[in-house]
């Protein structure tokens, strides 16, 4: 742990401090696992290099998820649109995903990541997206035409307040401050 | 990810927020314009629609606010009849465009900054415009930031940041939801405008010696601080094994071991207080040595034999002042102690200054807990919630999100069918038939728990006689010893059993939902749990019952409690080996299903708060009882995480973890610390203390001894008679205890 300590200089772990939900040893922990992803020659400047999101998504915690592409997707800021991560997009995906983040942001992230086609809504096909994730992607494991069908359709009912057929962010945080469980499930531990 | 620049539609953000209620007319205004606006675009750009998509399949980034991946015209008939441009325009939204550009996310925190800084005061009359609507008599053209860029947007909410407190400067960079990037950027302006001359003047006041050292000073006490903060989650133990076990089998089998770890904690505050007031002090001067028998192994499990006349029990503690110079030798000078301490009086206040610390610890852990998890509105929205809240991002391994995946269809599944059956509706007949079902299950139950009452009852009475029998006959030693042990053994059985009987009743009541099948069951086995405790409460209190004929009548029920933890705890054990890994072994190889059993979360919540409630109502008698249960706890926990892992598969029926958490440290609160506080006020305030054994020996009650030190106060200090008088008027006084209380529950 000293080791990764000094090359972490303090002001920027205190910067990094002030900036994210994560304690000292989370952002010192999260650079160590950061630069075990990183081959061998670029450990050095684990801060200023961006890595592919194949070996992102080898990580533990990542590698089951089935919203993991969605994940890359939304916490990359690369501008090639390859969805690699540098260590303050692994900080942020860290510290959105923490125990004291707030509700808020974490049901404001939630919701990017439930928009698979990134229009600012939760429409059908992102809806019947989210469920497919959920029960599995095999076809075996798929609910049934007629019963996705009733549990979109239950679901825009009871969320869609402006009844325009899809979901905007201030339904969805609405519905999800209706649930205590969600701060809970809502969290990745390294 | 394409960024579309910021609507310039801002108006609607700031209409409901403003400290002025806008009246009514003013709204319809707003509403009506509103739909003109969606008109005027449809009718314009009807004709430009088809020209304009093509631009856009052509890959160019148009310049308007243009959502990327625009659906195709053809599907817009689809969209609940709406035209491809006041889709756009509905696209363009606020609402809509917040969750995805970056401008939009500066734009609303300027906003919402503008209008923390704005809540406390309000503008004088004379400034305001002569404007209609009421969100545009605050909103000035130069500090629109809906036209400006991206760099102008940021400078804007710079400014804005820079009048509010650090405190909350810090909260609102903490909330906002931009990329770490982005946030550094805006720090950094930050402390680029707050060195800026207009500044500086007010910092460049004059830094005396005196105030530099104690900026110094103040700098290095919060840098301690803040590193002895950072040291405080490594020292959490068990952290480990628990994010192991949340991620194998997601939060509701999780909360079963947070439980029980902040039970560890309350029995760790209750030991740590009662070792340095009561017993270690005892120990340091050991009364005089009555005769010991040897030790052999069986103490442990019967508490009696070489433990009675030890630290232990009551009977050991001394009933005058400790160190006491004159006690033993006749020729010794008459000097006073140094620092009189007086047993009785350090055993009673510890153990009920103990009792409260527990009580406000635990009134904060729930009231802390009940406002995480209480939400207004009901159950409407359940399956909205299901669905965007089921996924637990803990589960770490492949096979695990699998099974979750698995859980989660069959839960939606069930949902979905209950749904449906719901919409038809259910014959009168049919609805008579489940109210007899009912009445009849929790008859059967009520009538279980009056058998085992009643079976309690003869049988202590029965155990009782035999054990006057075989004292008078002088009956073998193992007679005598395994005698006491008869009743916590009946006891741990019927515990064990029971249950198993509400279980089978609850598959006959076929219950619709869930969760209330869950709160049922709790509610039966606790009703068992509390009316055998409180019969047998009575008993030990009670002038016939078992001890009553002891001449320490205080260590035989600490002995019977010491009996009953012990018992519990080997029930547990055995429970687990039979119900997990005998029932796996026997689903595997017998019957060969691949289920596992579940790990049932309700009925080992229950059992850990009955072993606390043990422990709650021993400590008067027995000081060492908390250090038992820590031992237990401690143990339970690796066992039951081994037998977790290797065993159990999680629970397949939906579990709101936050909700039940609350329930059950409600439930330790209520029947259980009540209970126990109750019992221990009535002991102190009423019973009779014996004659020969313990601190209080003599005496009429052991609320006498505070009495009758604070007369001694009196006599020995009459400049002390103050004290004396908060004594006589405020404890004394039942009134102002229930202010106390009713202060602290608020």
């Amino acid at each position: 742990m000293g080791g990764s300590a000094s090359r972490l200089p303090r002001e920027v772990l205190g910067e990094y401090q002030e900036l994210t939900f994560l304690s000292k040893q989370e952002i010192l922990l999260a650079y160590k696992r950061f630069s075990e992803l990183l081959p061998e020659g670029e450990k050095e400047n684990a801060r200023s290099v961006r890595i592919p999101k194949s070996r992102i998504l080898t990580l533990p915690e990542l590698r089951a998820n089935p919203f993991k592409h969605r994940i890359c997707r939304v916490f990359s800021t690369s501008e090639d649109g390859d969805d690699s991560m540098s260590f303050e997009d692994f900080l942020d995906m860290l510290s959105v995903f923490s125990d004291s983040a707030t509700s808020e942001i974490k049901s404001h992230y939630a919701f990017r990541i439930f928009d698979f086609d990134e229009n600012g809504a939760l429409d059908r096909e992102d809806l019947e997206n989210l469920v497919n994730c959920l029960t599995g992607q095999s076809e075996e494991s798929r609910l049934s035409s007629a019963e996705m069908e009733q549990l979109i359709q239950n679901i825009l009912e009871e969320s869609d307040i402006d009844k325009d057929g899809t979901i905007n962010l201030s339904e969805f945080q609405h519905v999800i401050s209706r649930s205590p469980d969600f701060a809970s499930s809502f969290r990745i531990v390294l | 990810m394409s960024r579309p620049p910021a609507v310039t539609l801002q108006v609607s953000e700031d209409a409901e927020s403003d400290g002025q209620e806008p009246s009514p007319c003013n709204e319809g205004a707003l509403h009506t314009s509103f739909r003109q606006l969606i008109q005027e675009q449809s009718s314009l750009a009807e004709a430009a629609a088809a020209l304009e998509l093509q631009v856009q399949a052509g890959g160019r980034e148009p310049p308007e606010p243009w959502p990327a991946g625009w659906p195709a015209p053809e599907q817009d008939q689809e969209r609940a009849g709406y035209s491809a441009a006041t889709l756009r325009v509905l696209a363009s939204m606020p609402s809509r465009t917040i969750g995805r550009s970056r401008g939009a996310i500066i734009s609303q925190y300027c906003n919402r900054t503008a209008r923390l800084r704005r809540r406390g005061s309000r503008p004088p009359l004379q400034q305001l415009s002569r404007a209609a609507r009421p969100s545009l008599r605050q909103h000035r053209p130069d500090t629109d930031p809906a036209a400006a860029t991206l760099q102008e947007k940021r400078s804007l909410l710079v400014k804005e940041l820079l009048s509010l407190s650090p405190a909350q400067r810090g909260h609102v960079l903490l909330s906002v939801p931009l990329c770490l990037a982005e946030k550094r950027t805006l720090r950094q302006e930050l402390m680029g405008q707050r060195g800026s001359p207009g500044e500086g003047a007010r910092r460049g006041a004059p830094f005396s010696p005196c105030s530099r050292l104690e900026y110094h000073v103040m700098l290095g006490c919060r840098g301690l601080w803040y590193g002895l903060l950072s040291l405080l989650p490594a020292a959490q133990p068990w952290h480990r094994s628990l994010k192991q076990i949340g991620s194998r089998f997601g939060s509701s089998v999780l909360s079963y071991f947070l439980f029980l770890k902040t039970l560890l904690m309350f029995n760790v505050v209750l030991f740590l207080l009662l070792l340095v007031f009561v017993v270690a002090l005892q120990a340091a001067y050991p009364p005089a040595p009555a005769s010991r028998r040897p030790f052999t192994g069986l103490e442990l499990l019967t508490g009696a034999g070489y433990f009675t006349h030890s630290l232990l029990y009551y009977g050991y503690y001394s009933n005058g002042t400790l160190n006491e110079p004159c006690a033993a030798r006749p020729n010794c000078s008459a000097a006073a102690p140094p620092l009189p301490y007086n047993m009785p009086l350090a055993y009673v206040f510890t153990v009920g200054v103990s009792f409260f610390l527990t009580c406000i610890l635990l009134v904060y852990s729930m009231s802390r807990s009940f406002g995480e998890s209480y939400r207004v509105g009901g159950p409407a929205g359940d399956l909205a919630i299901k669905v965007f809240c089921a996924w637990d991002f803990k589960v770490v391994r492949r096979r695990w999100a699998k099974l979750q995946s698995e859980n989660i269809r069959t839960q939606l599944k069930e949902l979905l069918a209950e749904r449906r059956s719901r919409c038809r509706p259910r014959s009168p007949r049919r609805q008579l038939e489940r109210v007899a079902v009912h009445l009849l299950a929790w008859g059967l139950s009520l009538g279980t728990v009056l058998g085992c009452v009643v079976a309690v009852h003869y049988f202590s009475g029965h155990l009782h006689a035999v054990q006057q029998g075989a004292q008078a006959r002088a009956g073998s030693a193992w007679r005598r010893e395994a005698v006491p042990l008869a009743l916590p053994l009946l006891v741990a059985l019927m515990h064990a059993a029971v249950p198993h009987l509400y279980n089978v009743l609850a598959a006959w009541e076929e219950w619709d939902s869930p969760v209330r099948e869950v709160y049922v069951a709790v509610c039966r086995n606790l009703l068992l749990k509390m009316v055998v405790l409180g019969l047998l409460c009575y008993q030990w209190l009670s002038r016939g019952g078992v001890c009553s004929s002891e001449a320490c009548w205080e260590t035989c029920v600490g002995q019977d409690l010491y009996r009953f933890v012990v018992m519990d705890f080997i029930f547990t054990l055995l429970d687990t080996v039979f119900g997990e890994l005998l029932w796996r072994l026997v689903l595997e190889k017998r019957l060969k299903r691949r289920q596992r059993p579940e790990f049932d979360i309700a009925r080992n919540v229950l059992e850990l708060i009955y072993g606390q409630t043990l422990t709650w109502l021993g400590v008067l008698f027995s000081p060492l009882l908390p250090a038992v249960q820590i031992v237990k706890l401690l143990l339970l926990f690796y066992i039951k995480k081994t037998s977790l892992m290797q065993n159990c598969q999680s629970p397949s029926k939906p579990w709101q973890a936050s909700h039940m958490s609350t329930v059950f440290i409600t439930l330790l609160c209520f029947p259980s610390f009540l209970g126990a506080a109750i019992f221990l006020s009535y002991t102190v305030w009423s019973v009779k203390p014996s004659e020969s054994c313990g601190p209080f020996q003599g005496m009429e009650t052991i609320y006498e001894s505070g009495k009758t030190w604070v007369n001694l106060l009196e006599k020995s200090n009459p400049n002390i008679t103050w004290f004396t008088w908060i004594h006589q008027y405020l404890v004394e006084n039942t009134f102002f205890l229930f202010l106390v209380s009713g202060g602290l529950l608020w």
